[in-house]
């Protein structure tokens, strides 16, 4: 018993110090040139709002955020080691243009493509940890995120440890056509079956996450967490309005229109996203030893 | 009676082929190939979509729960049940039906043929996403055998939804997709009249999909497709689906479950 509650006693302890802990957003080097928020039209410095999380200080609005920045934002200092580094996908339709497309990309971006996966500490909590990339083909979801993401959940069930995903996605990856479309099962059934054995999973929503990545892994977590007016749907805004012909009300498919239709447990700023995080950690730690 | 696969057809061909409205539908598969189907109604949680239908009735003797998307055949009956169009509530209904299936042991066969999911602004309301991610991660888990057979068109999630299956069955000129050809051109090139040249990049055809592994048996169809001689396209699915179900229902409920996770696993 006194071992349980010494260990709690530390876990309280680099809780305590990760709510002192400045977020800083992983600032190394100067960057002064100038980032215009999308939603105001304000000028920033690239270091003022990286330092703000890229949170917009006079409208609030979130900016998107790579994803090795995201995980620079949530990971503890230096804990991050990543899996599959240089997964690439191989092009399973021959679809022309593509190969190339994505090493364009992929020299621009410095990714091999829309997630990085692998493992690191949250306030001291060991956690598998997968995040999307929507600077990558806008976070598609094709061969190499299905596969990554799989592989990480199953390294999550296998080390018992728990599963957090930041989706970012504007769907499945068209260019690898039905082969994408299987990852949605995929990455689904991993999901479920990590569920059954007992896995905590926490799913977090961020602007956007469309089609095929909210119809599959993106929704079905233990906890959905989403960041504020983030765009979260299953057919896209256009597409919907072509249908019925119709305006679209205000605020549509938004985290708030989720949250008070009941698709997400909590809408949380970003600024408090590495708290909120870490805080259900601790509530979901498996005491086995 | 031989009756080969054609080559010779275009992916666009056979996009027509498989939204022709003489095709037979979900409901006629039910009504030719099954005995005293009962239909089963109603998610439990407030409402009935038509575009899903789903019921129990007997194969050679089993009784065996069957849902499908429903197209009509007229209009009225298309307005009715949403052009095959399905909203949440008919993929909660098909769980419930999944579920119930699992728990008296019944072998589930599913009919794929949907433009997709419905678009619109009560589908999104009531949770479009959710209701197709829980019907697919439920369905992978599924402890008794389920035969998807792909009958006509066969749209994204929408289609997926309830073909998460052991064993998936494709008609030659039926197609399965990613997207809407239209969908997809005006996603790529912003431009739906380019769906032609859509079709033939997508590889959506069943020999397309067999060569890759995403579907495992191809029907082959008359010329002029399923519609010049129904009768001898239910004979042909009839024979698939007895052996199908003969493999599965000899294995545990284990290995039921994990062949067919497997089976998902290996895509890439
Ligand atoms: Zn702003």
């Amino acid at each position: 018993m006194s071992g349980i509650f010494a260990n709690k006693r530390n876990q309280l302890f680099s809780l305590k110090k990760l709510r002192n802990e400045k977020i800083d957003g992983g600032i190394t080097e100067e960057d002064n040139s100038l980032v215009v928020c999308p939603s105001c039209k304000h000028e920033y410095t690239k270091d003022f709002i990286k330092k703000r999380l890229r949170v917009c200080p006079d409208c609030g609005f979130h900016m998107t955020v790579s994803a090795r920045e995201r995980i620079k934002q949530l990971a503890d200092k230096g804990t991050f080691k990543e899996h599959n580094v240089s997964m690439s996908t191989e092009d399973p339709l021959k679809f022309p243009g593509y190969k190339n497309k994505i090493k364009d990309i992929q020299n621009t971006n410095g990714n091999k493509d829309a997630v990085i996966t692998g493992v690191c500490n949250i306030g001291g909590h060991k956690t598998v940890i997968s995040v999307m990339d929507s600077t990558f083909m806008m976070g598609s979801m094709g061969t190499v995120v299905g596969e990554k993401f799989t592989q990480a959940v199953e390294y999550a069930m296998s080390n018992k440890l728990p599963f957090v995903s930041v989706a970012c996605s504007g769907g499945a990856r068209m260019q690898e056509g039905m082969h994408s479309l299987m990852q949605m099962a995929k990455t689904s059934a991993v999901i479920e079956k990590f569920s059954k054995s007992g896995g905590f999973y926490m799913s977090i929503l961020t602007h956007p996450t469309m089609g095929g990545v909210s119809a599959s892994f993106a929704t079905i977590g233990d906890i959905v967490i989403a960041e504020p007016r983030a765009l979260i749907g299953f057919a896209g805004p256009r597409v919907i309005k072509q249908t019925i012909n119709e305006t679209l009300p205000k605020g549509f498919q938004r985290a708030e229109f989720q949250e008070e239709h009941g698709f997400v447990d909590m809408i949380v700023e970003r600024k408090d996203l590495k708290k909120t995080v870490c805080r259900l950690l601790e509530y979901h730690e498996r005491n086995e030893d | 009676m031989e009756i080969s696969v054609d080559n010779s057809l275009t992916a666009y061909e056979r996009v027509k082929l498989a939204r022709d409205p003489g095709r037979p539908k979900t409901i006629d598969f039910i009504n030719e190939m099954f005995d005293g189907f009962m239909e089963l109604k109603g998610d439990r949680l407030g409402r009935e979509d038509k575009a899903i239908i789903g019921g129990i009735a007997k194969f050679h003797g089993i009784p065996v729960t069957i849902i499908g998307h429903r197209k009509g055949k007229t209009l009225e009956e298309n307005i009715e049940c949403n052009f095959g169009m399905p909203e949440p509530e008919g993929y909660r209904k098909a769980m419930r039906l999944m579920k119930q299936a699992e728990k008296f042991g019944r072998p589930i066969i599913t009919f794929i043929d949907t433009p997709g999911a419905y678009p619109g602004i009560e589908a999104e309301e009531n949770g479009q996403s959710i209701a197709i991610a829980k019907s697919i991660a439920e369905m992978s888990s599924l402890k008794v055998p389920v035969i998807a057979v792909i009958t006509g068109e066969a749209n994204s999630g929408g289609a997926l939804a309830i073909a998460v299956a052991n064993s998936i069955v494709m008609y030659e000129n039926a197609v399965y997709s990613i997207l809407s050809p239209e969908g997809f051109a005006s996603i790529l090139w912003k431009d739906a009249a380019k769906s032609d040249k859509a079709c033939e990049l997508m590889k959506m055809t069943a020999s397309d999909l067999k060569k890759d592994g995403i579907i495992d048996e191809i029907i082959p169809e008359p010329e002029g497709g399923i519609q010049e001689n129904p009768q001898e396209a239910f004979i042909m699915l009839d024979v698939i689906l007895r052996k199908e179900l003969r493999k599965y229902m000899k294995m545990s409920e284990d290995n039921i479950y994990k062949s067919r996770y497997k089976k998902f696993r290996k895509m890439a």
